[in-house]
């Protein structure tokens, strides 16, 4: 009953890819979507300054979406990260105007604050066996309410230029002479050179993943569906990177964004602790008994999550260059709906940080293309649940038939 | 005698698999009729072709229930007709009383309104059919599995009944529960009520079936009636060849003292007044086999999973040495690196993440070694599990097929082979065999007698004595979480061990 035919005939690309719909249905998603309002809006999404934007305005969904996949893969689910978000913001706020204190401080402080806010509550979830979903939901009323209490009621703000480059600042271009010696006005020929450095990284690592699996005789990856692969990656990067780099060149939060997603493609995929979650999520009790420590990876996940959440609270503060009492309100259902509509599973033990990245920008495309075309905040909802909705039914049903 | 049911050249193909192949099955009224089969063999997709739960037109063939031909649209349909299968897994609500359980779906109402006294009467009556006494508001998850097989029975008769599928009805239970649930099917018989008993248990087969029908690789193999069968014709035809040894032979070459338990005591974690465990000493030489046998709920598994990592109890107390030191067995991590090994009674619940690959679930119990500093070696663990692929002879194509796709004899070698990863010195297999069929039990015992030749000690729990019988050196007693009886291989025999819990029950109730 374990047999499973062997694919003769499946040697075609297109063929690979019908197989393997759940892993790159929503990336395609994805692009059709990008196409939909590049069109709609006339070109608009696409330009230099509105795709800028597109990574401001959403880097801190993803940001936390990286923390909530490993809550969320280890049987969890955490409310509270918008709360969280907020008060870290106001605090750092607070710190900053009201206290005086240099932002580099604020922001170690705040990072430990955040950490220390999540491990409280993965402290009830993990060693307490209390439901996450109620832990996080009291969480999320007590830090609303104490983020009012910190600013008491009213918006605190503006904030130096320093703390603000942690958000609306760009990375200087290095390489002032290439801009001329392609004959461009106004480019940031830095920006460029980390596009084709990332794009050469990517192949370089890619090609040796695939020179080893062939050794073991595994490469059953069609080769040209391989090379396609690689070839559609790598050009969109550097149209991304050209488009920055006509504006004005990448933003900080772009690269705290980039080793951060690196950073957790690598613990979930390559690490003893990235696996150990996923297998708590797949089943605790057998995890348990394999000699996994449960209790304290689940604490460890929800106090990386307060950690993650924390910094999308800086950002988005700098971001505004003010704390508002509203800041961060229903956060937490953009980043739980982007890490589901990449393929999670609400049981556990199943999701991948390229997923809850791909989820977060489809939600943040949609966004940024509604509001140029000017659809009304309202049907925009209406729009954003039915997708969510249809991404996860997409992923029932290829489950199913796979 | 005109058959009640008779199953016509049904064919049933999945894609890629030809599950059934013109398979033929006729049952006369009255009877118990058997059908066995290796896993796979097809018996499981039969029955849910007759239910309905494949409909009519997704197979070929046809179905004659009482001279009728019959296209069953879903389960529905079947149980209008009175056929009714209870399932290996049972149905039952866990958190509803008997009588709601009986009921559910099919509810005694008047006016929409449900009429409880009404309920509870009949529930009674059907109760006392089956012989179980208890409440009929008393929660399922109150009862043992013995009680809940018979609730699902009453369950079946509530619904007219003429036809009673048992699909591994004894798989789970303990000897007097199988005794009292065979005999409940004679009486069926006598009432006049055809059953179809699906089995491993070949002993009960051949004391209660009246013809019986083999199937093999999704086809029919051979009938019997009652007279011609013997347990060594039936494993002949399910295997499809000559099985002499049901054990494989070993030459024991014991060694010195690896693991020695000195009055080891644990109380039930919730009711802290129970002593669960009292004062079991136990020791392991290399390279030997050590059986523990005893009745359900003799205190077998918690007497494991207290040792292995103090999994289950509370007020633990007791010494182990393993290889003449101290072992530190206070958590699941320290176990392992004493060199335990635990392998679960619930390999699904317990054992194994179903969803995740072969792979991963080999290396689970021992990361780190096939890591290092925290980050994993993708070929190396690779290696590793292609290396216990073959080695246990797991049958898949790959190791990256999901656990959940592999029968249960394969789903067991997995889960042996991420404890063989982790090289313990001595293992605790809790009913290693429990619902695997034949084939499998043969390699699951070739693999104990390699463990023992490598000079581990090897504990086994089982409930099928001759298992124990079959491959101990060794075997212990248990009754009531006290060791009553130790036995060599010599003197070791069905009688003796049972002659010993019965003692020990008498002694218990003296005090």
């Amino acid at each position: 009953m374990a047999d499973v035919a062997k694919p003769q005939d499946s040697r075609s690309a297109m063929t690979y890819l019908r197989h393997h719909m759940r892993e790159y249905g929503m990336l395609l998603a994805l692009v059709a979507i990008m196409v939909f309002f590049q069109i709609q809006t006339g070109g608009t999404l696409m330009r230099p300054v509105n795709l800028t934007n597109l990574f401001l305005q959403n880097s801190y969904i993803i940001i936390m979406a990286l923390g909530m996949l490993l809550v969320i893969v280890a049987g969890h689910i955490d409310l509270s990260v918008g709360s969280v978000a907020g008060f870290i913001g106001a605090f750092a706020a607070v710190a900053m105007v009201n206290w005086d204190l240099h932002p580099l401080v604020v922001i170690v402080l705040s990072l430990g604050l955040g950490t220390l806010i999540g491990a409280a509550q993965g402290y009830w979830v993990a060693y307490w066996k209390i439901p996450s979903f109620i832990v996080t939901l009291a969480g999320m009323l007590v830090f609303r309410g104490a983020t009012l209490w910190l600013l008491n009621g009213k918006s605190v703000g503006p904030f130096s230029k320093g703390f603000q480059s942690l958000s609306t600042g760009f990375v200087p271009d290095f390489l002032p002479f290439v801009a001329p010696m392609l004959g461009m006005e106004r480019l940031n020929g830095f920006a460029l050179a980390v596009g084709v450095a990332i794009v050469a990284a990517i192949l370089w690592l890619q090609i040796g993943a695939r020179a080893r699996a062939a050794a073991y005789g595994m490469a059953d990856e069609p080769f040209g569906f391989f090379v396609g692969r690689n070839l559609v990656v790598g050009a969109a990067i550097l149209y991304v990177t050209w488009l920055l780099a006509t504006f004005r060149g990448i933003p900080n939060v772009l690269v705290t964004m980039g080793i951060l997603i690196v950073l957790y493609m690598f613990v979930t995929n390559s690490t003893t602790v990235g696996r150990r979650i996923y297998a708590i999520g797949g089943n605790e009790k057998a995890a348990k008994l394999s000699g996994i420590k449960t209790e304290r990876l689940t604490f460890l996940a929800f106090a990386n999550m307060g950690f993650l959440a924390a910094l999308a609270g800086l950002i988005f503060a700098a971001r505004l260059n003010t704390a508002t009492p509203k800041a961060g309100v229903s956060f937490e259902l953009d980043v739980i709906a982007a890490v589901f509509i990449g393929g999670a599973s609400m049981s556990g033990g199943v999701g991948t940080i390229v997923g809850a990245v791909v989820g977060a920008f489809i939600m943040g495309v949609m966004n940024n293309g509604m509001s140029i075309i000017g659809i009304g905040i309202d049907y925009q909802q209406v729009i954003k649940g039915l997708v969510l909705l249809a991404a996860v039914i997409f992923d029932v049903y290829n489950k199913s038939k796979s | 005698m005109v058959p009640i049911l008779e199953m016509r050249g049904i064919t049933k193909t999945f894609p890629g698999v030809k599950a059934l192949d013109n398979v033929t099955l006729s049952v006369v009224p009255g009877e118990i009729h058997a059908l066995v089969g290796e896993n796979g063999a097809g018996k499981s997709t039969l029955m849910k072709v007759l239910s309905g739960v494949y409909p009519h037109g997704s197979y070929e063939g046809s179905i004659l229930f009482e001279g009728e031909e019959c296209r069953f649209a879903g389960i529905h349909d079947s149980e209008a007709k009175g056929i009714i299968i209870i399932h290996q897994e049972l149905a039952l609500v866990p958190l509803l009383s008997i009588a709601e359980n009986i009921y559910l779906g099919n509810e005694i109402t008047r006016r929409g309104v449900i009429d409880w006294q009404e309920t509870w009467k009949r529930t009674e009556a059907l109760l006392a059919k089956v012989g179980l006494r208890e409440s009929p508001q008393a929660r399922i998850d109150t009862l043992g599995v013995g009680k809940q097989q018979l609730v699902e029975i009453a369950k079946a008769l509530s619904k007219k009944v003429k036809l009673l599928i048992l699909d591994e009805p004894t798989a789970a239970l303990q000897e007097n529960d199988s005794a009292t649930l065979l005999e409940l099917l004679l009486e069926f018989k006598a009432q006049g009520i055809t059953s179809i008993l699906i089995s491993h248990k070949l002993n009960e087969i051949s004391r209660v079936a009246d013809r019986l029908t083999v199937l093999r690789d999704g086809a029919t193999v051979s009938g019997m009636e009652r007279g011609e069968i013997t347990e060594n014709r039936i494993i002949r035809d399910m295997v499809g060849r000559d099985m002499a040894h049901r054990y494989p032979a070993r030459e024991p070459r014991i060694g010195e003292v690896l693991m020695q338990v000195k009055d080891w005591s644990v109380w039930h974690p919730l009711h802290s007044d129970r002593q669960v465990i009292r004062d079991c000493s136990l020791t392991v030489r290399r390279g030997e086999v050590v059986g523990i046998a005893g009745l359900m709920g003799a205190g077998r598994t918690e007497f494991a999973m207290s040792l292995f990592g103090r999994s289950w109890g509370a007020k633990i107390s007791g010494e182990v040495t393993i290889g003449g030191k101290p072992a530190d067995l206070s958590s699941v991590p320290a176990a392992i690196n004493a060199g335990l090994a635990y392998v679960t009674e619930d390999r699904k619940a317990l054992g194994l993440v179903l969803d995740e690959t072969i792979l991963r679930n080999t290396s689970m119990a021992n990361l780190p070694g096939v890591s290092s500093r925290g980050v994993i070696d993708a070929n190396r663990e690779r290696r590793v599990a292609e290396d216990y692929k073959s080695q246990l002879n797991t049958r898949t194509p790959t190791v990256f097929q999901r656990v959940v796709n592999l029968s249960g004899g394969n789903q067991q070698k997995v889960v042996l082979a991420k404890w063989l990863f982790t090289d313990p010195d001595v293992l605790i297999l809790d009913e290693p065999t429990r619902g695997i069929d034949v084939g499998a039990k043969f390699e699951i015992y070739s693999i104990i007698n390699t463990l023992a030749d490598q000079g581990r000690g090897v504990i086994l729990i089982s409930s099928e004595m001759p298992e124990l019988l079959g491959i101990c050196d060794r075997i212990y007693v248990m009754n009531k979480g006290a060791f009553v009886g130790e036995f060599d291989r010599a003197e070791a025999s069905q009688e003796r061990i049972m002659e010993s819990i019965m003692a020990g029950d008498r002694v218990a109730e003296g005090n």
